[in-house]
């Protein structure tokens, strides 16, 4: 069967798959992020081709909104980027493509010629089920997850503070921010 | 569009994310290999909760994913400022100071 939506899976397809190449090829980190942008769109516009809305949107939201300019604010601030030998140089690239391309060959032959026991699948709104599991039968590693970002973010921003002064004064210098 | 199409381009962004993470010596460019390895990751428990499962636990792993990944990225790339300010690169080979 072929219709709009298979042109659409291959276009989409083909946009992930060959920005994640170029993020593997291309020489310069700012290309290389730019080219990780397409590719976490295509895969968004997956999510959405597997009736996956919330995760669709969740997925530009964080990766596209926040990851990827939390990656390019790094390379920015800690790079001289215009100089492609010290921002992004490579090595054993020979023996990694090899590797990686024989590893593609035995997952993709695993995934074809494995018969699995497809439903019949149907396209509905996931938001509210999920909202509704999340509350639920998830809610522990919902909340377990919600005191992780928090320790996260009080870890990073802590990290990134620049250095002021002895250790023991930290904690007024902390009062007062 | 079927499972095993689904499966076979999440092999190959595993594939990429894995190349990037092996060949390059940038801390971040590292991390950007990782997402893409999450990605992928992700990829397969969509796919396998919309084609094989009526239950969504697949999408709700998923999420918890992405959660993950945002926490490791902050952490990291606070790592990464850190290391910039200390010993001046993000060179994953260079960072040997702990070294015996």
């Amino acid at each position: 069967m072929t219709g709009p939506s298979d042109y659409i899976f291959f276009a989409v397809a083909a946009l992930t798959v060959g920005s994640a190449v170029l993020v593997a090829v291309l020489p310069n980190i700012i290309y290389s992020a730019v080219a990780l942008l397409f590719s976490f769109a295509g895969v968004a516009g997956l999510y959405v081709l597997l009736s996956a809305d919330f995760l669709a949107a969740t997925q530009v939201l964080v990766y596209v909104g926040g990851i990827l300019v939390l990656i390019l604010f790094a390379v920015f601030l800690s790079n001289r980027i215009a100089d492609v030998k010290i921002s992004n140089p490579g090595r054993f690239r020979l023996p990694a493509a090899a590797i990686c391309l024989v590893l593609f060959g035995v997952l993709s032959f695993t995934a074809v010629s494995t018969p699995f026991a497809v439903k019949r699948t149907v396209y509905l709104p996931t938001t509210a089920d999920l909202g509704e599991l999340l509350m639920t039968r998830y809610l522990l590693p919902f909340e377990v997850a919600s005191v992780l970002l928090l320790a996260a973010l009080i870890g990073a921003a802590l990290l990134s503070r620049p250095d002021r002064g002895s250790p023991e004064g930290e904690d007024m210098e902390e009062g007062k921010r | 569009m079927t499972l095993d199409k689904l499966l076979v381009i999440a092999a190959a962004l595993f594939c990429c994310g894995l190349y990037v993470v092996m060949t390059r010596r940038n801390a971040v460019a590292v991390l950007m290999g990782v997402e893409l390895i999450l990605n992928a990751a992700n990829i397969n428990f969509v796919a396998f909760s919309h084609y094989l499962s009526r239950v969504m636990g697949g999408q709700i792993f998923a999420v918890f994913v992405i959660v993950l990944a945002a926490a490791e990225a902050a952490v990291a790339l606070a790592i990464f400022l850190r290391m910039f300010a200390t010993t001046g690169t993000v060179e994953v080979d260079l960072a040997d100071q702990m070294k015996g």
